[in-house]
């Protein structure tokens, strides 16, 4: 297997490209984005214009009328009622941009999700088997999460921050560029600080993310495990187990937020020195006259809320980069190779007429066709059998380690095969191939003489229904899940699949029958009654193949053999594949083959086998041991 | 529920009172800056005070800075000290809680449930609090102080503030108190979205063998939507707090400079004053606003909280019990009239009216269709779960009175589903007993029939396993889980189908090897297969949770219509 990978804060590798790709999903809101735009700039325009304002009302307006008996307030209440109008606009574009923004934000994530599980669906198995569930899950959870803040709140944050502190920057020239001065040399010490603060905290949280992953881990592993803790009386060796980790946990999780919680007093206090530093300067320019009183009280408005935007920017900018870094793992998921499929030869509906010739309809017959269209452009119809033959098929999940060495088998329509062998023999790795989650090369397993890789993996999988050792059901109805082999089924033919598999007797005792709703992968039912379903729903699909992989493990064996008459009805006119522990289940199979190694080591019926003397008579006499 | 969570804070109690007090030296400085300001204006500036005026009150304001700033640091540090403690205690606490829960406790909860309330429910948890630590004295000292620094200034100005604080309060608690319920709701979603993507991760396979990617594709899109809606639907509400805030500032400075200027214009207050009110402003509705932030993440944060307090909540329904010094005596167990159900509402038993017997020292054996309650009766006895009705006495006493360290050191139990931990193997077999010799570990080995395999691996009993077991084949992971049991000398052990995966040959040796060797000991077999009970002292038939038949293999074979099933069920090829 492929390294596992890391999780924590990853720096961002390709900042530009992400963010790109994070606003090409926002296109279709170009009108919308262009009204935050516009919305924002309007809300930081009105709260500089405020500031700004209170120079002229203070000099033009109030000032003059200092000490008259009987001032002339109108054109005073003229300019306040300018600035009641420039803060509504800003207060409405306010919400105006928060509220579109949140619109186009949830849109966006919503988007970005569908295309990730989208794409999840159509990964090979593969994919699967080398990246953990918690892994891919944290994609939907944090690393979605951590987008959407910085679309809600980061983005809008950033602009209007960079607008404000433009404008503000630019009035503050416009009143007085010595001030202004003083004001640049403190940014300079402000971007220095969090350049040496960022670096220091990105530095710990990378700690403390490894520091979780440890506890998680531990947390994981024991409250899974609590059962076999509780038998043994492991409680106080997990205690202390425990207390180790989480208190190195707690040191590097200490130093972390100190650095993230220095930020914002480091930055509100250089404003207040910044503001002191102003305050001497503009006094002594204004006693020297060289800017009036006014004029001084508005810059040290604008000192103050040139500091505001600079300190939020500072904050944001850890949500960004891990935003970023989120997104970026996101887009590897969605930027995966999709399973190939480059299968042409399609399962339809087909009528046979009196000379058996095979015509495609679009309703349901009982009869499939593979449709095959040739290079000639003619179109040829096979029926679907359920012949399937390997040839020489050789396979390994990694390059390194083949698990089939030259398998060669076949089965004819209507066959039971039986695979038997011990865990890791390849077993299962064969009928992994027969549906093609995993490929081989060209031309070496055949299905009805056409080559698996021609047809389409759909269609190629719905011609077969499989029962899986592990079963796995799926939040909803008892009905919904036989339903899951056949869509269009009916209740009465979910109801016949049920009593089919012998499921009928425990659904009924149910609280509410087939309309019983389970939920997380059926954890209520016992894995006898989780197997039994399964079946059910393999019935209900009808497939001509049928592949059987421990599908009765769980299952006692009079219940087994209860199910046996219905299991024979399900397997009866298809071929089917079976792989089993329990001997008993095989038995009456047209063919065993014994696997080891990968390698086929012995076949024939039980009674040929067992007049061999060969490893499948050790087995069946208990000499040999399968695991 | 908050009681709960506080009590974790411990020897933080330190920090976490601290960084509020040091935060109110900051604070200090914080609404005390503005009013030097004034007085620079008024004083330095227009007054008879010069440069010289200005330049020391400016000095002033730069040691106040510096204080404040010290204090901000201290306090920033302080948090995260006491955050990160109180998360530290948090998850002990919880952890070493699940460590005291019954087996009912656990199932009540799920382990998936548990490990989020291990994790992300403290960590918002954690967040909260260092955010409340910070703010909570913060933002109330923040506005009275500025309030006082208000009043003094002009007090017939700071009317503004009292119509204007109590209307954004307002504003901001309806705010909150409509978006609790809709977070709500939209936790819900969420939790119901990650359930289905966590699914099809499990059931890939399904998905893939049964072609249903675009159903599942649709029935995904239909739930990220609805998380979608009630996202939008919580956070619109939340996206009014800044224009409402923003109204409320500007109406107050637009009021202040209307009627401050009147003052200024009849020379009762001037310029300075207005600009270091505006600022008094300013900080006042900030605070207000931090005070409805904090609102708004405790009420976002509630759920993780009852999350957290609930589970510390829990009292383990199974605990020592009376008598400190009893240990069993021998291996011998009776059951007198049991009953149980996993649910005390139910009214329907799973186990009914057992009575049972069982002598030190023998074999028993249990056989039973699926669902038939085999694993539900032998949990009674080391006490997994407590009976209904009825008692069950084990080695003497009733298995209610010892502790459970000394009955479950007694009774050794492999579970069905059994678990391996991450270490070697020798790691996991000192599971049974922390100070087994390595001669007595090998010797459990050999008679689990664990030796020979362990031996293959190239470092033997030091082969690293990886979590959950994962390089050893099902039947091995059995085999070594009777031997962590067996390093456990009890004296009575119960395998509850616990050779399931192993083959015959090895099965019956495994017998031989506990009759050779546990003579003494009482053992308990549940099985599928009749070859692993037959040759039983008893084997007991259990059928819907009542006892169809005891007996040996031969009586029950020809009295007991169900055990005749069964073995016919697993006899016919072989008679052949």
């Amino acid at each position: 297997m492929p390294p596992k990978q890391m999780k924590g804060v990853a720096k961002p590798k390709n900042t530009m490209a992400t963010l790109k790709r994070i606003f090409s999903y926002m296109k279709e809101f170009k009108l919308q984005l262009t009204i935050v735009i516009i919305g924002i700039l309007i809300s930081a325009g009105a709260s500089v214009a405020g500031t700004y304002l209170l120079k002229p009302v203070i000099d033009g307006y109030i000032s003059p009328l200092i000490g008259q008996k009987h001032p002339d307030l109108s054109k005073f209440a003229g300019i306040l009622f300018v600035m009641i109008a420039i803060y509504l606009c800003g207060a409405l574009a306010a919400w105006v941009f928060s509220r579109m923004m949140l619109n186009i934000s949830t849109k966006t994530l919503y988007k970005i999700r569908v295309d990730m599980f989208t794409k999840m669906e159509s990964l090979p198995i593969r994919y699967f088997d080398t990246h953990t569930h918690g892994e891919i899950m944290s994609r939907y959870t944090n690393d979605a999460d951590t987008i959407r803040e910085m679309l809600t709140n980061s983005v809008t944050q950033f602009i209007s921050s960079a607008i404000t502190v433009t404008g503000v920057f630019i009035m503050m020239i416009k009143i007085s560029w010595q001030l202004t001065l003083i004001c640049i040399a403190v940014l300079a010490a402000v971007l220095y600080l969090i350049k040496v603060i960022g670096g220091k905290s990105g530095m710990f949280f990378k700690e403390q993310q490894k520091e979780i992953g440890k506890v998680n881990g531990y947390i994981e592993e024991m409250i899974e495990g609590q059962k076999v803790v509780k038998v043994f009386c492991h409680e106080e060796e997990a205690k202390s187990g425990f207390e180790k980790c989480n208190e190195e946990l707690r040191q590097a999780a200490t130093s972390a937020n100190t650095f993230a919680n220095i930020l914002m007093p480091v930055m509100n206090n250089l404003s207040y020195l910044h503001y002191a530093i102003t305050a001497i300067a503009g006094g002594i320019i204004a006693v020297n006259g060289i800017l009036s009183l006014g004029g001084v009280v508005t810059f040290l408005q604008y000192t103050r809320q040139f500091a505001q935007p600079i300190t939020q920017i500072s904050q944001q900018f850890n949500a960004v980069l891990n935003a970023l870094a989120g997104a970026e793992r996101i887009f590897n998921l969605i930027d995966e190779e999709p399973e190939t499929d480059d299968g042409y030869v399609t399962l339809v509906n087909a009528e046979k007429n009196e000379k058996g010739e095979l015509t495609e309809t679009d309703h349901h017959t009982g009869v499939w066709a593979w449709k095959h269209p040739h290079h000639d452009g003619t179109l040829t119809y096979t029926e679907v059998r359920g012949r399937v033959t390997f040839d020489d098929v050789v396979f390994g999940y990694v390059p390194e380690k083949t698990v089939l060495n030259g398998i060669t088998l076949y089965a004819k329509p209507g066959q039971k095969i039986a695979f038997v062998g011990s865990t890791g023999a390849g077993k299962t790795t064969i009928t992994n191939l027969i549906n093609r989650f995993y490929d081989v090369p060209d031309g070496k397993i055949r299905y009805d003489e056409i080559n698996i890789n021609k047809i389409k993996k759909a269609d190629l999988r719905r011609s077969q229904s499989i029962v899986l050792q592990d079963t796995h059901l799926f939040t909803g109805s008892i009905k919904d899940n036989i339903r899951y082999g056949n869509l269009l089924a009916t209740d009465e033919e979910i109801i016949s699949a049920a009593k089919l598999a012998n499921a009928d007797t425990f659904i009924k005792h149910l609280p509410n029958g087939y309309d019983t709703v389970i939920t997380g992968d059926g954890g209520n039912l016992s894995q006898g009654q989780r197997q039994l379903l399964a079946i059910a729903r393999a019935a209900v699909a009808d497939p001509p193949v049928l592949i059987l992989d421990e599908a009765t493990s769980s299952i006692d064996t009079r219940t087994e053999s209860l199910i046996e008459k219905g299991m024979d009805r399900l397997m009866n006119g298809r071929t089917v594949f079976v792989i089993a522990h329990r001997l008993s289940t095989v038995r009456n199979s047209h063919a065993i083959m014994v696997l080891e190694n990968g390698k086929i080591i012995e076949r024939g019926s039980h009674d040929d086998l067992i007049k061999e003397h060969g490893r499948y008579f050790q087995l069946y006499t208990g000499m040999f041991e399968l695991s | 529920m908050i009681k709960k969570i506080a009590s974790c804070i411990g020897e933080y109690k330190k920090y976490t009172i601290l960084t509020p007090v040091i935060i109110i030296g900051e604070v200090l400085m914080e609404i005390l800056i503005p009013f030097v300001m004034a007085q620079i204006i008024n004083v330095g500036i227009k007054g008879s005070g010069g440069v010289q005026y200005i330049v020391k009150m400016g000095l002033l304001m730069i040691l106040m800075a510096t204080f404040s700033l010290i204090c901000g640091t201290l306090a920033g540090k302080y948090a995260a000290v006491a955050g990160m403690g109180l998360a530290k205690n948090l998850r002990q606490k919880l952890f070493d809680k699940v460590q005291d829960f019954s087996f009912k406790n656990v199932d009540k909860f799920s382990t998936a449930s548990l490990v989020t309330r291990l994790t992300t429910d403290v960590t918002n948890t954690q967040n909260a609090f260092m955010m409340i630590i910070r703010t909570a004295v913060r933002a109330p000292m923040m506005m009275i102080g500025a309030t006082i620094m208000a009043l003094v200034t002009n007090a017939q100005l700071s009317v503004i503030f009292f119509i204007a604080i109590p209307v954004l309060g307002i504003a901001l608690w309806l705010i909150g108190s409509h978006a609790h319920p809709r977070f709500q709701k939209m936790l819900k979603k969420y939790d119901a979205m990650n359930a289905s993507v966590q699914e099809n991760l499990i059931a890939i396979r399904v998905v893939k063998a049964f072609v249903r990617e675009k159903y599942e594709n649709e029935k995904f899109e239909a739930s990220a939507d609805d998380v979608r809606k009630a996202q939008l639907y919580a956070e619109k509400i939340v996206v009014l707090n800044n224009p409402i805030m923003q109204l409320v500032m500007y109406a107050c400075i637009t009021s202040i400079v209307w009627f401050g200027g009147q003052l200024i214009i009849g020379q009762s207050m001037d310029v300075g004053q207005l600009s270091s009110f505006i600022s008094y402003v300013t900080q006042i509705l900030m605070s207000l606003m931090m005070i409805s932030f904090i609102f708004i993440m405790c009420v976002i944060s509630r759920a993780s909280f009852a999350r957290i307090a609930e589970v510390l909540g829990e009292t383990p329904d199974i605990e020592d019990g009376p008598d400190k010094d009893a240990v069993l005596k021998d291996g011998s167990i009776v059951f007198e009239n049991v009953s149980f159900s996993y649910h005390d509402t139910a009214d329907t038993y799973i186990l009914s009216d057992i009575n049972l017997e069982i002598s030190s020292g023998e074999t028993i054996g249990i056989i039973g269709g699926t669902g038939s309650s085999k694993t539900s009766l032998v949990q009674l006895i080391p006490r997994l779960y407590d009976t209904t009705a009825g008692n069950v006495i084990a080695g003497g006493h009733n298995v209610k009175d010892y502790t459970l360290e000394h009955l479950r050191n007694e009774v050794a139990m492999v579970l069905q589903n059994n678990v391996l931990f991450s270490g070697t193997i020798k790691d996991n077999l000192r599971w049974g007993n922390k100070n087994a010799t390595d001669e007595e570990i090998t010797e459990a080995c050999k008679a689990a029939q664990a030796h020979d395999f362990i031996m293959s691996f190239p470092k033997g009993y030091d082969t690293d396993l990886g979590q959950g077991g994962v390089n050893v084949s099902g039947g091995q992971k059995q085999r070594l889980c009777i031997a962590r049991a067996l390093l456990k000398k009890p004296k009575i052990i119960i395998l509850d189908d616990s050779t399931s995966a192993v083959d015959t040959a090895t099965d019956s040796k495994i017998r031989q090897a506990f009759r050779e060797q546990l003579s003494d000991t009482t053992t308990i077999i549940i099985a599928q297969r009749v070859s692993s009970v037959c040759d039983a002292d008893k084997i007991i038939v259990l059928d819907d949770g009542r006892i169809n038949g005891i007996g040996t293999h031969e009586q029950l074979l020809e009295s007991n219509e169900i055990y005749r099933e069964v073995y016919q069920s697993q006899q016919k090829g072989s008679d052949e």
